[in-house]
């Protein structure tokens, strides 16, 4: 009995019923008329995944935002790994990532729809902005930190320097820059979320605004619900994959 | 006249690694080893004992070829080093076991790096983990391992590249007791079947008379082999026996005077 009190699910399970739970009642108190209860909320992404409204905006959300994404992994881990391996490319690229990564980036969006229009390039640049960095910084810091010895071990086996990269850093560093490319999709989620709200209004961002727009507070709130729930399951996905591609080791202690 | 002395007996004991006045300043002007001259017999296992800052660990990372010395040489059959070469073979004091591969990827991992195919790499590592006492825990991972458990596999791995010098950096000082003894008794045991040129860096003087045929005392400021001691201990007894001989009593006490002052 005790151990299934703390076993991890229903200690998760709990988590989110007293979350939705609180949501429920402040809904019902009611703090304002703008905000639904929970069930209110889920009814409303029923009736929208029922009638095919919410299904079909996701694809524009969903475009910027994986290109955007797919785009900051290759290219962050790139640049991420190729600093921290490198003191000039370091030396180059650290200052940079740092200002980006700590600069409120939402301000630069009218200048990107000033400088690539209100298209797609400018929603994929938001998400990139905001995802990049933080992909890039983890990498680096990952593959800095990488144990000496471990490094010394494969110099001393005769490992090319290829190998030492392939076979030990990127290893080693892959549950850092996997947290990284975790945080990174989370604020990718943002940036498109982002982009649709203040370049123009499509995809769920659309949603968002066109039912805030018209008072329908239900729906409102369940494409936020929608989205999130999205990038939730986003990340955990991600996160099965590190185990699957490089860390072995850590399925056997789940 | 200890097993090992015996099967070198026909000739004197050749030379597999020389020092000569090995020089090694850090980056900062530390200077961790100054002028250093030793030799290490083939066939044996050679510790180098002495109290930290002597530069022992410097001195075995330079045979290793992982660090580079200011000024002097180092040979190996003869040759210089350069730089790590086939010949020899790391210990790590960490064990430099890396977590997201099996115990058999680990102890596979020197011939992995050679560019060996799978199936011949892991029977070789296969035949190893058996000799280290390992065999049965091929798929675990190292964090399921014991500390001690987990050094057998950086040894199986350093044996399996067929190295002719290995080069064991304070091997067990990251292994509690009790494993440490046993590990001792092992390391015995393939010192006597590899026929292999051992370097051992302990800071343990019990350790090293335990498993040394020849002992370098090396004492620091200005690093120096100050005595080279050949504990001429009985290894035909059990290994307790061996730790409550006289010889071998007299022999851990001896060097502690020596380097009492020094700790002091």
């Amino acid at each position: 009995m005790s151990s299934f009190l703390v076993h991890p699910l229903t200690l998760r399970l709990v988590s989110v019923v007293i979350a939705f739970g609180t949501w429920e009642y402040l809904g019902r108190i009611p703090i304002s008329p703008a905000f639904p209860t929970f069930l209110e909320t889920m009814s409303a992404l029923w009736g929208m995944l029922m009638d095919g409204s919410m299904i079909s905006v996701y694809p524009a959300t969903f475009q910027p935002l994986l290109i955007g994404l797919i785009i900051s992994s290759i290219l962050g881990i790139a640049c991420g790994v190729f600093m921290g391996l490198n003191h000039k490319a370091e030396w180059f690229g650290a200052p940079v990532f740092i200002v980006l990564q700590s600069a409120p980036l939402a301000a630069l969006i009218p200048l990107l729809t000033f400088a690539y229009g209100i298209g797609l390039t400018s929603k994929i640049i938001t998400v990139c902005i905001m995802s990049m960095p933080v992909i890039v910084l983890n990498a680096y810091t990952a593959v800095r930190h990488t144990p000496t010895s471990m490094i010394e071990m494969g110099e001393s086996y005769l490992g090319s320097r290829r190998q030492i990269i392939m076979k030990i850093i990127i290893p080693a560093a892959s549950p850092v820059i996997y947290a990284g490319l975790r945080l990174g999709a989370a604020m990718g989620f943002i940036g498109a979320i982002l982009a649709e709200l203040l370049i123009t209004p499509t995809g769920i961002g659309d949603l968002i605004t066109y039912n805030q727009s018209i008072a329908e507070y239900d729906k409102m709130y369940a494409a936020i619900f929608s989205i999130m729930v999205f990038a939730v399951l986003f990340i955990e996905i991600l996160e099965r994959t590190e185990y699957i591609f490089f860390r072995p080791d850590k399925r056997v202690t789940q | 006249m200890s097993a090992a002395a015996e099967a070198v007996s026909d000739n004197a004991p050749q030379i597999a690694v020389e020092v000569d006045h090995v020089t090694k300043i850090y980056p900062g002007g530390v200077e961790a080893l100054n002028d250093m001259t030793i030799q290490f017999p083939r066939g044996e296992l050679t510790s180098l004992l002495g109290p930290s800052g002597c530069g022992k660990t410097t001195l075995l990372k330079i045979i290793a070829g992982l660090l580079k010395q200011t000024s002097g040489t180092v040979k190996v059959n003869g040759v210089d080093v350069t730089g790590p070469g086939k010949e020899r073979a790391f210990v790590f004091q960490d064990f430099a076991l890396m977590p997201w591969a099996s115990v058999m990827r680990n102890a596979a991992f020197g011939l992995e790096l050679q560019g060996m195919s799978k199936s011949e790499r892991e029977a070789i590592a296969e035949k190893y983990i058996d000799v280290v006492g390992l065999k049965g825990y091929e798929n675990l991972y190292p964090h399921e391992l014991s500390g001690g458990m987990r050094q057998r596999v950086g040894l199986a791995r350093a044996l399996a590249v067929n190295a002719e010098v290995l080069l064991m950096d304070e091997p067990f000082s990251a292994v509690d007791e009790q494993t440490r003894r046993k590990f001792q008794e092992d390391i015995l045991e393939v010192v006597d079947d590899e026929q292999k040129t051992f370097i051992f860096v302990t800071h343990s003087i019990e350790e090293a008379v335990y498993v040394s045929q020849s002992i370098a005392l090396l004492l620091p400021r200005p690093s120096r082999v100050s005595e080279i001691i050949r504990p001429d201990i009985r290894r035909d007894i059990s290994p307790d026996a061996i730790r409550r001989d006289p010889v071998y009593l007299d022999i851990v006490e001896r060097i502690w005077q020596g380097l009492r002052t020094y700790v002091e």
